[in-house]
């Protein structure tokens, strides 16, 4: 595999092996609407301690995938298991699971503290440990001290923890985050994504994540489901998915690619020879699930995979071309060059290092890639 | 003329002063309200500051007395009978305001959470008994509670009872009955606007913390739809203690209430200051229990919290 993108995964930690464990079992899940399928034939299988995320654009069926792991929802047939228990007819409040609301749905009767104590008054604690179980949540959060203030007296970012604290005091076999990140500010967000996954580290919870948004989904997970149109297109790491993408939509979605057209000439179990216009006689891996369709395939290549030659410099694999469009964006320089055979010019991230933000438009370029960064993908 | 206006100093600028006068704020608020204040106060204040002013007075057969005397609230305050009449009243309308909300409020609740598409539609089937005469609906109550009445011969149909009880019409039961139906659908209202303010996902939240179904409606739309609740009560409360045609029709002599006082006071008896005395008296209990209520509903608040 080629080395990691630097993009990809801004927040990337080591962390241990995950355990194989499996933690949610979903079968076979289909969810209709009378004709609509919000969710359709959907398998997946979410590991005990796993940072897990559904991505996938607004009506994909994330949202409703997420509620009936809750329970807020019923699978119209096929089941889901949550710690090897089957969830057929456990409503909601007997689910080993709690969630975090889009909305944070926090008590605007109640304070901080028994905005998180709601869920353990039913457990009939010893009125000290119910104390220090809340205690110990408003810390995680880092809410400590805010504990008397009432709902209305808290920022966007305060009512998120409160939502978090009040879900993880129940200790869940499963917390279900609904787009918790969506209604904060940007810096706010990118704060909070690296605190949510330190804070999963710590309480080692098998987290589930709803998101449309692709860089908080590949700097948080551990792995993702791709969705679209109520079908999961793709379950694999962040650099998986972003590396080689299973299909153009997955592509196009987890951020930009160069989309070129290929002519299979051979293809074998683990490996595929292509045919390109711009990049000539290509061998890549071949993708698990490629499905042939026809002789055609297309090839991808990230935009920041394709790296400028400056003067004389040469590469093993180079493509020549002409700069159409030059797009600055502070650190990094956005270049559109045309190919001679190309049907569409590359689009080419340069960072503005050596320069790449000073190519007049119309020079003409050599640019260099590795082939491992081309990947072959089913039309 | 205009030039000769325009000519003068001293006019143009007492024109400037007169626009800027008519541009302000305030006065254009005023003279926004000034009809609907004008109405309010022909038909609202005046009304009441004569009605005041009656109970300071005394009536001596057809003239009216105009030297200030306290003799009046002395008499409404002392006497037994307007004592007795005054607290079956509050005792009638707080009954009635009680079990209209109680009454009301699953209705509300059906409304606002299973509605579904439907809401308006159950809104409007609600005001259905509004489109006959609030007598005609009186008038039934006295056809279901009679002696020969519904409820007599349907329970003696049944073998409950041998013969036909008095106990159901011509006493405060009937009334508070009669009224409960009559004002039931005031209260639906306020209960129902103040249900579909509450954010369903809180009731989620609340199921998905461990509550059932009646635990998180305890917890927390309950406590959420008190407004609603206070305002109801309140809109029942209100005008049932001043109510007059209910306890005459169905009340017999056991279910009077202050305003048949009132209007005996300002009909037969002749007594337009004790008559008035009387209302003053009422209106400032109903003011106070109403503020009292209130009060109490918000320290109860702040106290569950």
């Amino acid at each position: 595999m080629p080395e990691q993108s630097q993009a990809a995964r801004p927040h990337q930690s080591e962390r241990p092996p995950l355990s194989e464990r499996p933690m949610i079992e979903i079968r076979n899940v289909t969810r209709s609407y009378g004709a609509f399928k919000a969710l359709d034939d959907a398998t997946l299988t979410i590991r005990e301690g796993e940072f897990f995320s559904l991505l996938g654009p607004s009506g994909c069926g994330k949202t409703t995938l997420l509620r009936m792991i809750a329970g807020f929802d019923n699978p119209t047939t096929g089941s889901i298991a949550v710690g090897g228990q089957p969830m057929e007819g456990i409503p909601a409040n007997r689910r080993p699971t709690n969630m975090v609301f889009q909305s944070y749905a926090i008590f605007p009767h109640l304070n901080v503290e028994q905005n998180v104590a709601y869920g353990l008054k039913r457990l009939k604690l010893e009125g000290s440990e119910e104390r220090r179980r809340v205690e110990e949540a408003l810390a995680q959060v880092s809410l400590t001290g805010l504990g008397k203030r009432l709902a209305t007296e808290l920022s966007g970012g305060q009512r998120q923890r409160v939502a978090l604290a009040r879900a993880l005091v129940m200790r869940p076999k499963v917390l279900l985050l609904d787009e918790p990140l969506s209604a904060l500010d940007k810096k706010l967000r990118e704060q909070m994504q690296v605190e949510l996954r330190r804070l999963q580290q710590a309480v080692g919870i098998t987290f589930i994540l709803v998101t449309h948004d692709q860089y908080e989904a590949l700097a948080m997970s551990d792995r993702i489901a791709v969705m679209f149109g109520g079908k999961i297109a793709q379950v694999a790491s962040p650099k998986e998915i972003y590396q080689r993408p299973v299909n153009r939509q997955v592509a196009d979605f987890l951020g930009g690619m160069n989309f070129v057209k290929a002519e299979i000439v051979e293809e074998n179990g683990a490996s595929l020879v292509v045919d390109t216009l711009g990049f000539g006689r290509v061998k890549t891996d071949k993708p698990k699930a490629f499905v042939r369709n026809g002789g055609a395939a297309t090839l991808g290549i990230r935009p920041e995979r394709l790296r400028v030659l400056w003067d004389n410099a040469t590469a093993k694999f180079e493509v020549a071309g002409k700069v159409v469009e030059r797009h600055y964006f502070g650190e990094i320089t956005h270049l559109i060059v045309e190919i001679p055979g190309l049907e569409k010019p590359l689009s080419v991230t340069e960072t503005n290092d050596f320069g790449a933000d000073d190519i007049p438009v119309g020079t003409s370029i050599r640019l260099a890639y590795d082939p491992e960064a081309l990947v072959a993908m089913a039309d | 003329m205009t030039a000769a206006a325009e000519g003068s100093p001293a006019r143009r600028m007492t024109r400037a002063r007169r626009n800027a006068l008519l541009q302000s704020e305030p006065v254009q608020g005023f003279a926004l309200i000034s009809p609907t204040f004008l109405y309010a106060l022909i038909l609202l204040v005046l009304p009441i500051l004569v009605v005041i002013a009656h109970s300071f007075w005394t009536q001596n057969y057809l003239t009216i007395d105009r030297t200030f005397t306290l003799e009046n609230y002395r008499i409404a305050l002392t006497e037994p009978i307007y004592r007795d009449l005054l607290w079956r009243s509050l005792y009638i309308s707080l009954m009635v305001s009680f079990f209209t909300v109680v009454l009301a409020y699953p209705i509300a609740y059906f409304i606002s959470f299973h509605g579904g598409r439907h809401k308006s539609l159950w809104l409007f089937l609600i005001t259905i008994p509004f489109w006959t005469s609030y007598l005609l609906r009186v008038m039934s109550w006295k056809v279901i509670l009679g002696y020969n009445g519904v409820l007599n011969s349907g329970l003696m149909g049944l073998g409950i009872i041998d013969e036909p009880s008095t106990a159901l019409l011509y006493n405060s039961t009937a009334v508070i009955i009669t009224l409960t139906h009559a004002w039931a659908a005031f209260a639906i209202l306020p209960i129902f606007v103040s249900l579909e303010k509450v954010d369903r996902t809180l009731v989620e939240a609340a199921k998905d913390l461990g509550d059932g179904p009646l635990r998180s409606f305890l917890r927390v739309t309950l406590p959420l739809s008190v407004p609603g609740i206070i305002s109801a009560a309140l809109i029942v409360m209100i005008p049932t203690v001043g109510d007059y045609v209910t306890p005459k029709l169905v009340g017999g002599k056991d279910g009077v209430m202050i305003a048949n006082a009132i209007q005996a006071q300002f009909g037969k008896a002749s007594n337009w200051p004790l008559g008035a005395a009387l209302s003053v008296t009422t209106m400032l209990i109903v003011t106070l229990i109403a503020g009292t209520m209130v009060l109490i509903i918000r320290a109860a608040q702040r106290l569950a919290r």
